[in-house]
């Protein structure tokens, strides 16, 4: 049976679709700065919440998009589980919704995978309000086009996401925090090079000359991780203190006025040169820059780099926050939109302005 | 199953193939019957028909025209990796273009201290590791046709293996994928860094079974090899005990590297076969395999063990050598040629179902042996709840096929009946199509009809697979009754 909302939101889209009336989907807010600026009437999501399914052991756990991430975090907690692509909330408020419909993922991406490995399925209600599920809450599921995983990172534009099922994992039995002083070039190249020996590293954050890495796993992997990596070890107080940092953006690093950008490149491309101060994770295929430079000069260092740059947060975005499109992807994904939100009214403009 | 072979429209094959041949030399295209007879069919030979052309272009510019060209002309292709797929995703046009990328062998790049290798699609996924192996890694998903099988075909299909449940299935394994759309036009998704601007049609291109772009460059990422794997082996006296031991070593907090099962009848036909030293007393033995560091994996072990013994194992072994840990995995990685020795034929299954519903479906499969007077040994992946029942039968006697047929179908449905999907990991293609209509809604499929528009306007690459019209599912016939409604009220029905 539908629950009662999702047929408010079904009548709520269908309404909005026929007056071509652009609606701004939203649950917590926190990560209203991200892409660019929404605009059209609120549809709150956060009337829409619960856990609607979760075994243990079977690895899945199928909750509404209205659900706090804190709360999902914590029933997970509760049976020794969690989400394995650490997303970050980036306010208490942060809902799984939100979560998906942003597609990021935090410190343990590199070596766990990021959100969009984690989606097993998805309900949504679509531009034209109709209910549609995708996927289910098993494993290995490769009935019809895998929608699901389409969504994460769509910000709202292709459907209301309602539910999403997620895989998840048992959490390591121990973990261990080491640091090593290093130029960033000579940590590029460690990171690199660890990433390509069976250690079971679990993060890695470069700023200021300092390499975090995080260990986890069984005690004695992480024992003789630790010697053959030889850094200082951090208490694990301040090094839990020092990865929510990273994730939610309130270590110091973030604390300024400058535009930040966000640079997804191969972990192994050079130290980026531009002007301004960065912060390397995911053994280097992620690269914070806190700059004042241009975009078209980000965005080609990116491309040269074999990536692309995403304006994060910043006072204004005029030459957008998401890298464009070449030519033929652009034209799929307008027409990608179109077959989802024929109307066009789901978070216009929200992830490229032209649709 | 089986379709009445088409006849060969002679005239249109002339002039496909003089368009062809107006740009790829005369050894890339093929349309002598004695030279397309090798490509009537895939993994699934119940299926066959014989294409009009086969095309095996030798660069991406002549896959690039080829689509161009039967574009044009309004001609249909069906691309093929090795052919081993096992639900007649690669079955040729009886009208159009089988489109071979069997030449496209060559290993581009390979990046080992950023670990990944560039590939073209014909490169076997088994070599992809062996040549990486001398820089200590590997790429992870290992189907168990891996020494045959190629990565444009895993891609397509999303295959998985017997590793899959720690280390993810092709879509967590591949960077990028290149190729193009049915008009010619040139696609890259994804990239070497870990994600790229817009929508994620990566992930919509990896399992797509062919239908929205033919790949001809494919980035894997390639993982450390372990330091050292072994396997635990345990027998159970009934199905149940087995299937609740797969969720208790989940709910122990491990993670193995592989979780697999065999029943009675599987073991004692592979047995025979590979003489691994099987318990042949057992209903069901397990398979559980731990990798990482030797301290690791002697920690895992124990648990692992202790579980089993907890759960009722009445044996329990584990590999003392590489050789060994072989040894144990041999029968289960053999299973499939095993029972072409015990049967004419056998028809596999790949139903995913919650893992705690395993022993439960295994009975019914039970009850389904029965029924239909076919006998069907499981080998499957349980750590995953991905089911491979074979139903051992005979393809020339019409009835058993006939029969086969209808005991596959119930056990779809029940698959879906406890909350899981029709396939796992070898894809729709013409062969569950029929139990597509039951998986989803009429609104489901027409948005899979509409995604496939964007990719290909005019429906000409891989027709007819994957996802089924929606008049096909009304003369399917078995119609969905959900809680005493029909799923479709809105289809015409026959």
């Amino acid at each position: 049976m539908e629950p009662e909302f999702s047929k408010a939101f079904s009548d709520q889209i269908r309404a909005a679709a026929a007056e071509r009336r652009a609606l701004r989907i939203r649950g917590g807010g926190t990560k209203d700065f991200y892409g660019n600026e929404a605009r059209g009437e609120l549809l709150d999501t956060r009337s829409c919440c619960g856990v609607v399914d979760y075994e243990p052991t079977e690895l899945v756990i199928t909750a509404r998009c209205g659900t706090l991430l804190a709360e999902l975090h914590e029933v997970l907690f509760k049976q020794g589980q969690f989400l394995p692509f650490e997303p970050p909330g980036f306010g208490p408020g942060a809902t799984l919704g939100g979560c998906v419909a942003a597609g990021l993922s935090g410190p343990r991406r590199a070596s766990a995978g990021a959100l969009r490995d984690f989606i097993l399925g998805a309900r949504i209600v679509d531009g034209r309000g109709q209910l549609l599920a995708f996927g289910g809450q098993v494993m290995k599921n490769v009935a019809g086009y895998d929608v699901s995983r389409l969504l994460a990172g769509s910000l709202g534009t292709l459907g209301l996401i309602l539910e999403v099922s997620l895989k998840v994992l048992p959490r390591p039995v121990s973990e261990q925090t080491l640091t090593l002083e290093l130029p960033q070039a000579k940590a590029l190249e460690s990171m690199n090079r660890w990433a390509g020996l069976p250690l079971p590293i679990s993060a890695s954050a470069w700023r200021d000359g300092e390499l975090s890495v995080r260990l986890s796993g069984a005690q004695s992997a992480i024992r003789a991780a630790a010697q053959k990596l030889a850094g200082e070890t951090v208490a694990a107080a301040q090094a839990q203190q020092f990865w929510d940092g990273v994730r939610e953006q309130t270590d110091a690093f973030f604390a300024a006025d400058a535009p930040l950008w966000r640079l997804s490149l191969p972990s192994n491309a050079p130290v980026v040169d531009l002007p301004g101060a960065q912060l390397v994770e995911w053994g280097g295929a992620l690269r914070w820059l806190k700059s004042g430079a241009d975009a078209a000069t980000v965005r080609a260092a990116a491309a040269r780099a074999g990536g692309h740059a995403v304006l994060f947060r910043a006072n204004e975005k005029p030459a957008g926050a998401f890298a464009p499109l070449p030519p033929e992807l652009a034209r799929l994904h307008r027409e990608l939109k179109q077959t989802f939100d024929p109307a066009g009214i789901l978070n216009p403009g929200r992830l490229y302005p032209e649709f | 199953m089986g379709s009445a072979l088409p006849q060969i429209d002679l005239p249109q094959q002339k002039k496909v193939a003089q368009a062809l041949r107006a740009f790829l030399p005369e050894r890339c295209v093929l349309w002598q019957e004695e030279d397309t007879r090798p490509y009537e069919c895939d993994g699934l030979t119940a299926y066959r028909r014989l294409p009009m052309v086969v095309a095996l272009p030798e660069t991406d510019e002549q896959v690039q025209r080829i689509l161009r060209t039967c574009h044009a002309l309004g001609v249909p292709v069906v691309p093929r990796g090795a052919g081993t797929g096992l639900s007649g995703g690669a079955l040729p046009p009886g009208d159009g273009v089988l489109l071979s990328l069997a030449k496209f062998m060559r290993v581009l790049r390979i990046d080992p201290l950023a670990r990944v290798a560039v590939v073209q699609p014909g490169v076997r996924n088994a070599a992809i590791s062996d040549v990486v192996a001398p820089f200590g890694l590997y790429y992870a998903p290992d189907p168990s046709s891996q020494i045959a099988c190629s990565i444009g075909g895993n891609v397509a299909e999303n295959s998985g293996g017997v590793h899959c449940l720690k280390y993810g299935l092709t879509v967590h394994n591949v960077l990028r994928v290149k190729g193009y759309t049915m008009q010619g036009e040139a696609v890259d998704f994804g990239s070497e860094a870990l994600d790229a601007p817009g929508y994620d049609l990566l992930a919509l291109a990896i399992g797509s079974e062919g239908l929205l772009a033919v790949t001809t460059e494919v980035t894997v990422k390639l993982l450390p090899r372990p330091e050292m794997a072994r396997v635990v082996m345990a027998s159970f006296d009934n199905l149940e005990k087995a299937g609740d031991a797969v969720a208790a070593v989940i709910a122990a907090g491990i993670i193995p590297a592989g979780l697999e099962m065999m029943d009675k009848p599987a073991t004692l036909a592979v047995e025979q076969f590979v003489h691994a030293g099987y318990d042949l007393e057992a209903a069901a033995i397990l398979l559980c395999e731990s990798d990482g560091s030797a301290a690791e994996v002697e920690d895992e072990i124990a648990r692992v063990k202790e579980v089993f013994t907890r759960a009722g194992a009445t044996r329990t072994t584990v590999s003392r050598d590489e050789a060994e840990r072989l040894r144990f995995w041999s029968g289960r990685k053999a299973a499939f040629p095993a029972m072409g020795r015990i049967s004419p034929d056998y028809y596999c299954m790949d139903g995913t179902v919650p893992r705690k519903r395993i022993g439960e479906v295994l009975n019914f499969i039970g009850t389904m042996e029965k029924k239909y007077g076919l006998r069907c040994p499981n080998v499957f992946h349980a750590g995953d709840g991905n089911l491979h029942p074979l139903i051992l039968f005979d393809a020339n006697d019409a009835d058993q096929l006939k029969r086969t047929e209808e005991f596959a179908a119930e056990v779809l449905l029940k698959c879906i009946a406890v909350g899981g999907t029709i396939t796992g990991e070898h894809g729709v293609g013409v062969e569950k199509i029929g139990q597509m209509c039951m998986q989803f809604g009429a609104a489901e499929l027409e948005m899979f009809h509409a995604v496939k528009r964007v990719f290909d306007p005019k429906g000409l690459l891989n027709p007819g697979k994957g996802v089924p019209t929606l008049s096909r599912c009304a003369e399917f016939g078995r119609m969905h009754v959900h809680a005493g409604k029909l799923r479709h009220p809105d289809l015409p029905r026959f």
